[in-house]
């Protein structure tokens, strides 16, 4: 496969790619670079001296998945370039390929796809309460741990409508409209999307010796030294 | 009328916000870390100030956290989003108002794109006429919420209780402003102020007569990068970021912070709890931290509502050094109270970051 041609064809890469000056004004600006081992100017570059084999090395990397989408680079970039949305098309790439489970990072994409997707297809939005567990969010401090821990009471008081009928925040979103979302994920790649993120994990985590639970566990957890600046 | 000089150079950076009639749909972050923000954001523009802004309980996220953290294909966040789309034309609304920077950015990137191939648009058409039987129209205007906000601060700042002063100086209060990257990073001209000069908070603080505060890091992310704080692995990036901005805007002792998205105050709240935990370090007075608010909640507090129906208990930082200066009235007992004064005990305190 010409991996250039192919990402080529996702609308995003047509907007984020054109001629690289290697001027790395990207890379001044952007708070990935700050402090993980990440350049997206030589990630253009890269991709710009269409080379599969050095193409399908960045593919199976951790250095794609540094980025942090924020698209400061875009507003900078004096040839129009948008490094953002060339890991984009990259990060889609990897995953269609299966090449995402090579790396401690892209397997990342495990997690994320089945918290994200369930709180879509469950309750209507990205986030929600009911699967915003303290213990995975230490973070969110003793403040938030008291809330979670009276979820009804403190959305209650706060004007929320929360798992109630009717609009609102944290409403209960009708199931007929959960359905919608749930038919737009199947003919639009979605729900294909999610099989084959579920395929190549599924054989990752065999590869590793763990359970689903134990593969979700870790790579939710674990980071390895050596992917920041001062490691 | 014709603009000369710095004034036609300013107006570039202008947007003409339509009046009125507004499509509304939600934000995934705010509803769950700020609802009363979205709550407030409707009694002051539409119960207030009697704009027409409605709400449907059939709308649903515009899948934007989902596609940034690389877990949809495109089609498919365009096809949600245009649902929405399909919602509001049902409703007979034209103009639509997201509470959240990434879906502001969504929206904005998905209309781009689909201008510039208008055969994606066809696609999307079809993708959601097969999946909902529904049929879209563009919204001519798409804001975020805070747009509006700005676009009202006047009439907010006529009906003010009280102004961004402190009340024992009769000095404007020291406000630290962050935009959020998606608002006029990617799409500079549909931020108010755009990329270059975003006026859309800093309009609301000098509106209600506080000071901008400027500093080195001021346009920096704050660190959210989607899978760089949603995984746990993935966290130091995160706060880093944070901590760069804290200590690049120490030195000008910023009274509070202003935000425009739903994450931002999150992040910039919840990581001043975390430095102080792991390194004993505070970026306030006396050991608190600098207060992190919405616009919806620095709109509230202006208009004299009760801060803790405004929800400023669910912030990891103490709001209340802030609500003294400004002489801002509140019931400390009332804090971490039910509906009906129901006691739900109280929150543990931080060891280091001081609380109330
Ligand atoms: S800012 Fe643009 S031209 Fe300069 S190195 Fe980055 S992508 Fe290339
Ligand atoms: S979008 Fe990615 S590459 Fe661009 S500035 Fe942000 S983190 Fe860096």
């Amino acid at each position: 496969m010409d991996y250039f041609e192919e990402l080529n064809k996702d609308y995003r890469f047509k907007e984020g790619f054109h001629t690289c000056i290697n001027c790395g004004t990207c890379t001044a600006v952007c708070p990935a670079a700050e402090f993980y081992k990440y350049d997206p100017r030589k990630i253009v570059s890269i991709v710009q001296t269409r080379d599969n084999g050095k193409i399908e090395s960045l593919l199976k990397s951790d250095t794609i998945w540094y980025c942090g989408e924020c698209m400061s680079c875009v507003t900078r970039c004096p040839r129009k370039n948008g490094p953002g949305l060339v890991i984009m098309a990259l990060r889609d790439l990897s995953i269609r390929l299966g090449f995402f489970t090579e790396s401690e990072k892209g397997r990342q994409i495990y997690p994320l796809t089945k918290v994200l997707n369930g709180n879509v297809l469950n309750y209507g939005y990205c986030v929600h309460p009911a699967t915003f567990a303290y213990k995975d969010h230490p973070e969110s401090g003793p403040v938030f741990e008291w809330a979670l821990d009276h979820k009804e009471q403190v959305y209650a008081r706060l004007g929320a409508n929360y798992r109630g009928k009717g609009p609102g925040a944290l409403r209960k979103i009708p199931q007929e409209d959960l359905d919608e979302l749930k038919a737009i994920y199947d003919v639009t790649g979605g729900t294909e999307r999610l099989e084959l993120v579920e395929k190549h994990s599924r054989a990752k985590a065999k590869e590793m010796g763990m359970t689903m639970e134990e593969y979700a566990e870790y790579t939710f957890t674990h980071c390895s030294t050596g992917h920041f600046n001062n490691e | 009328m014709i603009y000369q000089g710095k004034q036609r150079i300013w107006s570039d950076y202008q947007k003409d916000i339509p009046a009125d009639g507004w499509f509304y749909v939600r934000s995934c972050i705010r509803q769950n870390f700020f609802p009363a923000s979205e709550k407030y954001f409707l009694a002051i523009c539409r119960d207030l100030l009697g704009h027409d802004i409605y709400e449907t309980e059939h709308h649903t996220t515009c899948g934007g956290i989902a596609y940034h953290s690389d877990t949809i294909p495109q089609e498919t966040a365009m096809t949600i989003v245009a649902r929405q789309f399909a919602l509001m034309k049902e409703a007979g609304y034209k103009n639509l108002v997201t509470s959240c920077i990434t879906s502001f950015g969504n929206y904005t990137e998905i209309l781009e794109t689909w201008r510039e191939y208008p055969e994606l648009e066809a696609r999307i058409r079809e993708n959601l006429w097969k999946a909902t039987r529904r049929e879209f129209d563009k919204p001519e205007y798409v804001a975020h919420a805070s747009d509006l906000v700005y676009k009202y601060r006047s009439e907010i700042a006529e009906r003010a209780r009280f102004r961004l002063v402190d009340k024992e100086t009769g000095l404007p209060l020291r406000i630290v402003e962050h935009i959020g990257c998606h608002y006029s990073k990617m799409f500079p001209h549909k931020g108010i102020g755009g990329a270059e000069y975003p006026c859309v908070l800093s309009g609301m603080v000098e509106s209600w007569g506080g000071e901008v505060v400027d500093y080195p890091e001021r346009r920096h992310c704050c660190g959210f990068g989607f899978r760089q704080y949603l995984v746990k692995a993935n966290r130091g990036y995160s706060v880093s970021n944070t901590h760069k901005k804290f200590e690049s805007m120490e030195p000008y002792h910023p009274d509070a912070i202003i935000t425009n998205c739903p994450g931002c105050p999150y992040f910039l709240d919840r990581w001043q709890y975390v430095i102080a935990e792991q390194t004993g370090k505070t970026y306030g007075r006396d050991g608190f931290g600098i207060p992190v608010f919405t616009y919806e909640e620095l709109a509230g507090l202006v208009l004299g509502y009760d801060p803790w129906d405004l929800g400023l208990q669910l912030h990891q930082v103490a709001v209340e050094p802030l609500l003294d200066k400004i002489g801002i009235e509140y019931d400390p007992s009332a804090k971490y109270l039910g509906v009906n004064k129901e006691d739900l005990l109280k929150p543990q305190m931080p060891t280091v970051l001081k609380c109330c």
